[in-house]
C-alpha cells in the first residue's frame, strides 16, 4: 500500500510540474514573438488566403464596435496586420471580457463586402496574452493605392485641415454632418471632410464604435472649418477608404 | 387532520397564485376609449419614430410635416426620432414595450405589429377612430383636409388589418423592381422581353460570366462582374414560392416553408452561385453599387431605392470615376407565369401606441392621420419610387404633373425613379402580402436565411444536396425558433426539432399542479384510513 501511495504522490508531482512548465512556455511564446499556435495562420497566410476560405487566426482586440443578439463586431490586430471580425458569435458575458489587448483565437471565413475584407461566421476562444497596437502614421499614404495595405489597422493622420462637409438649413457651410448627407440627428454617425495637399477625404465617427458620449464625438461636433487637426482611428473600407475615427486633437 | 389539510391546501394555493398569474404576463394598459372632445387647454408632447431611406429630402419632409401639424395644433409638440432601418425600430419598440416607453406614433410593418400585440392593449385598434364623426378620417373636427376612408387605396388599407382589426394605416407603398443594364443585355446578344422571366434572367446572367484570356469579363472588360444580385433574399424566396403556387405559411401561423419546391429553388440558386452568375446584398454589397459600376446586369431592389439605381442616379455611394454610362430599364421582377405576374406589396405603415392618457392617444391619431394629407403623401412619394396610399393624392393634378415630367432632370424627375413608381401603379392588382401572425417576422427572416446560407455554402465549396438541405432546414428552423411559434407552427416546422427546456413559469405551474394532486391524493388516502378505523371500532 505504501509503495502505491508513494508512486501516486510521485506521479502527482511529475504531472504538476509538467502542467506548470506547459503554462510557462505558453506565456513566453506570447510575450516574446507573438508566435502562432499550431494550425493558426500568420498574417501573411491570412492575407494570401482566398476569399470564402476558412481561416484560423490568433489576434488581439483593439476596439469593440457593437454587440447584438450574441453577435459582436470587433477590430483586432496582431503585430503584422489587422483583422476585422464581423458579427462574431459571442455571448454578452464573453463580450464583456473582450477588453482592449485581449488575445483571441478565431475560426471563421474570409469575406469581402464593398471592399472591406473581414472574417465572418466566426467563433472564438480567449487566450492568455495581450497586445495593444500603436497608431501607424499613414498620412503620406492618403489618396494612394497602397493605403489599402493598412486596411482595418489602427492608424493616425497628421496635419489635416477641416473642410466644409455640407450646408445647414440656412445654406451656410458646416464642418460636419449627421450621416453622410445630413439626414441624421444627434447620436448618428458623424461625417467630416479633411484636406491634405489639396485633396479632400471624408472621415467618419461611427456611432456604434464611438457613440455621442465619447470625446471624439464631442470633438468633431466642435470642429470649425479651417481647423488643423491630427486624427486616429481604424482604417475601415467601404467602396474606398472610410476611416472610423476614434480621436481628434489639434495638430501638433 | 381534515382541517390541517384544508388549511395547508389553502395556503399552498395562495402561494401558487403568483406562479399562475405569471403565465398571463404583466398587467397591461387599459383599453383605449376615445374622448368626446380634444382638450385644447392642455399641452401634449408626443414622439414619432420614423424611417428614412438615407435620403435627406425625406428627413426634411418629416420636419416640415411636424412643423405644419404643430402650427395647426399649437398645444402639441412632436419629437422626431429617425431610423434608417425597419429592424432597428422593431428592436427598440420591443425593448420599450415592457416599460411602456414606446413612441406615440411609429412607422412599422404589420409583421412587427403582430409581435407588439402580444402585450396588453399596446397598439390602438383604429376601427373606431376611422369612423368617428369628429376626429375620424375626414372628420368634422379635424383641422386639415383628411382623406375619407374610401379615399385610401382599399388593398393597401386591408394590408393593415390583423385578426379583423385595423392596427395601422398605410403610409407609403412600394414593390421590388429589376433594374437592368439594358446596354449590357444587348451587348450579350439578347433583347429584353416585355415581361422578364426567371429563365431569361438566369440565361443572360450565365452568358455574362464568360471571361477573356486575361481573366477579365468579356461583358464589361472589368475584373468584377456579378450578373444578378438580389437585395432582399426573404422577398426573393417568398415571391418565387408564390409564383410557383407553393406553400409558405398558413393564415394562422402554420409554417410551410420547408418543402420540396423550396429545395428545388435552392438547388437552382446554388447552381447559378457556383458559376458566379448570382449573389446577394448580404454576401457582396448593394446591387446598385455594382449596377452603376457596370458590374451587374440585373439588380433587384425596392422601388423605394430607385434614386440609387442607374447610370444617372442622383444618389450614389461609389466614386464618380467608377460610374459607367448605360441605359437602365426598370422592369417588374422575373416571373414563372408571364400571364399571371406576382410581386410583393411593401412599404411603411403607421401605428399608434396606447398610453394612459386618452387625449395623448387622440393627438397621436390626429398626427398619424396628418401623414395621409396630399401634401405629405405627394412630397414623400416623390423622394423615391414610392406610391401615395390615398386615391385623393394619387389622382391629384400635382401628382399627375409629377409623373408626366419623367426625365426632365436627374433629381426630382429622375426617370428611373418615376418609372419605378409607375411600375407599382400599373401592378397594384398583381401585388400580394404574406400572412401576418405572431412570429411571421421570424419566418420571413428564416426564408432569407435559406438563400444566404446556400449562397455562402456554395462559395465555400460545400455540396448542396438533399442531406445539405435537410440540415439547412433543421438549422434555420432552430435558429429562428420556428418550432416554438404558436398556432399550427410547431407541428409543421422543419424536422420536428427539440423544443428545448420548458420556460421557468411553465415549470413552476406544472410543479404546483403536481403538488396539489399529491396533497389531494394524500387527503383521500388519510380519509380512507380514518373511515376504515372508525368501521373497525
Amino acid at each position: 500500500m505504501k509503495k502505491i501511495l508513494t508512486l501516486l504522490m510521485a506521479l502527482t508531482l511529475v504531472l504538476a510540474f509538467a502542467g506548470c512548465s506547459a503554462d510557462k512556455s505558453g506565456e513566453s511564446g506570447t510575450a516574446a514573438a507573438d508566435t502562432k499556435s499550431e494550425g493558426v495562420m500568420t498574417y501573411a497566410e491570412y492575407d494570401a488566403a482566398a476569399l470564402d476560405s476558412e481561416v484560423v487566426i490568433e489576434t488581439y482586440v483593439q476596439a469593440k464596435q457593437s454587440w447584438w443578439e450574441d453577435k459582436a463586431t470587433v477590430y483586432t490586430q496582431d503585430k503584422d496586420g489587422a483583422y476585422f471580425l464581423y458579427e462574431l458569435a459571442c455571448s454578452e458575458a464573453d463580450y464583456a471580457k473582450l477588453v482592449k489587448g485581449t488575445k483571441i483565437k478565431v475560426t471563421g471565413y474570409k469575406a469581402e463586402w464593398s471592399g472591406e475584407v473581414e472574417v465572418i461566421d466566426a467563433t472564438f476562444e480567449i487566450l492568455d496574452g495581450s497586445f495593444v497596437a500603436a497608431a501607424k502614421d499613414v498620412t503620406s499614404l492618403l489618396g494612394t493605392d497602397t493605403l489599402i495595405d493598412s486596411q482595418n489597422e489602427f492608424v493616425s493622420f497628421k496635419g489635416l485641415t477641416v473642410e466644409a462637409a455640407g450646408k445647414d438649413e440656412s445654406g451656410a457651410d458646416v464642418a460636419f454632418l449627421y450621416k453622410y448627407d445630413g439626414a441624421g440627428q444627434d447620436g448618428d454617425d458623424l461625417y467630416f471632410n479633411v484636406s491634405l495637399d489639396g485633396k479632400t477625404y471624408t472621415f467618419t465617427v461611427e456611432s456604434y464604435l464611438c457613440d455621442k458620449t465619447t470625446d471624439v464625438y464631442a470633438a468633431v461636433k466642435n470642429l470649425k472649418i479651417g481647423d488643423k487637426i491630427d486624427a486616429e482611428g481604424f482604417l475601415y473600407w467601404y467602396e474606398g477608404a472610410n476611416p472610423h475615427i476614434t480621436a481628434v486633437t489639434p495638430a501638433k | 387532520m381534515r382541517r390541517i389539510l384544508s388549511v395547508f391546501l389553502l395556503v399552498f394555493m395562495f402561494a401558487a397564485l403568483p406562479a399562475l398569474s405569471a403565465c398571463h404576463g404583466s398587467r397591461g394598459l387599459s383599453e383605449f376609449e376615445l374622448p368626446d372632445s380634444f382638450d385644447t387647454s392642455k399641452d401634449y408632447e408626443i414622439t414619432f419614430w420614423a424611417k428614412n431611406d438615407s435620403n435627406k429630402t425625406q428627413t426634411d419632409i418629416y420636419k416640415k410635416t411636424i412643423a405644419d401639424f404643430e402650427a395647426l395644433y399649437p398645444n402639441v409638440t412632436v419629437n422626431l426620432r429617425l431610423y434608417t432601418d425597419y429592424g432597428k425600430i422593431y428592436n427598440d419598440v420591443i425593448t420599450n414595450l415592457s416599460t411602456n416607453t414606446t413612441p406615440n406614433v411609429c412607422i412599422t410593418y404589420p409583421d412587427h405589429i403582430a409581435t407588439y400585440l402580444t402585450g396588453t392593449n399596446t397598439v390602438v385598434p383604429l376601427d373606431a377612430l376611422f369612423s368617428d364623426e369628429k376626429y375620424g378620417l375626414g372628420g368634422s373636427e379635424v383641422r386639415f383636409s383628411s382623406p375619407k376612408r374610401s379615399e385610401i387605396v382599399p388593398k393597401f388599407l386591408d394590408e393593415c388589418s390583423i385578426d379583423g382589426f385595423y392596427y395601422a394605416i398605410p403610409f407609403m407603398r412600394s414593390t421590388e423592381a429589376c433594374y437592368v443594364n439594358k446596354t449590357l443585355v444587348e451587348a450579350l446578344g439578347y433583347t429584353l422581353p416585355e415581361v422578364l422571366t426567371w429563365d431569361f434572367v438566369w440565361e443572360v446572367s450565365e452568358a455574362a460570366t464568360a471571361k477573356a484570356e486575361d481573366g477579365t469579363f468579356l461583358a464589361n472588360g472589368q475584373n468584377v462582374m456579378i450578373p444578378f444580385i438580389y437585395k432582399s433574399t426573404d422577398n426573393m424566396m417568398i415571391q418565387l414560392l408564390r409564383q410557383k403556387n407553393a406553400e409558405y405559411s398558413t393564415d394562422t401561423g402554420g409554417i410551410r416553408l420547408f418543402n420540396d419546391v423550396t429545395a428545388e429553388l435552392l438547388y437552382t440558386i446554388a447552381e447559378h452561385t457556383e458559376s458566379g452568375a448570382f449573389s446577394t446584398f448580404k454576401v457582396s454589397s448593394y446591387p446598385g453599387n455594382f449596377l452603376n459600376s457596370g458590374q451587374c446586369v440585373f439588380a433587384i431592389d425596392s422601388t423605394a431605392g430607385a434614386a440609387w439605381m442607374g447610370a444617372d442616379a442622383p444618389l450614389s455611394d461609389i466614386d464618380e470615376a467608377k460610374r459607367v454610362s448605360f441605359e437602365t430599364a426598370v422592369m417588374p421582377i422575373p416571373q414563372f407565369d408571364t400571364g399571371n405576374p406576382q410581386m410583393l406589396s411593401q412599404g411603411p405603415s403607421v401605428c399608434v401606441f396606447n398610453k394612459d392618457n386618452p387625449q395623448e392617444v387622440l393627438v397621436s391619431w390626429l398626427f398619424a392621420q396628418f401623414l395621409l394629407t396630399d401634401e405629405v403623401q405627394i412630397a414623400y412619394s416623390e423622394t423615391e419610387g414610392y406610391v401615395p396610399v390615398t386615391l385623393k393624392a394619387r389622382n391629384s393634378d400635382v401628382y399627375r404633373d409629377y409623373l408626366s415630367r419623367s426625365g426632365e432632370n436627374n433629381t426630382t424627375y429622375y426617370a428611373v425613379k418615376i418609372k419605378a413608381s409607375e411600375l407599382l401603379l400599373d401592378n397594384i392588382d398583381n401585388t400580394f402580402i404574406t400572412p401576418v401572425f405572431n412570429g411571421s417576422i421570424s419566418l420571413r427572416d428564416a426564408t432569407g436565411q435559406l438563400i444566404e446560407n446556400t449562397v455562402k455554402s456554395v462559395k465555400r465549396k460545400e455540396t448542396v444536396d438533399s442531406s445539405y438541405i435537410e440540415k439547412l432546414y433543421r438549422d434555420v428552423s432552430a435558429l429562428y425558433r420556428l418550432e416554438q411559434l404558436g398556432g399550427e407552427s410547431a407541428a409543421n416546422s422543419a424536422g420536428g426539432a427539440d423544443l428545448g427546456e420548458l420556460p421557468e413559469t411553465a415549470r413552476i405551474l406544472l410543479t404546483s399542479l403536481l403538488a396539489v394532486w399529491v396533497l389531494i391524493a394524500l387527503y383521500v388516502l388519510v380519509s380512507a384510513v380514518k373511515r376504515k378505523k372508525s368501521k373497525k371500532v
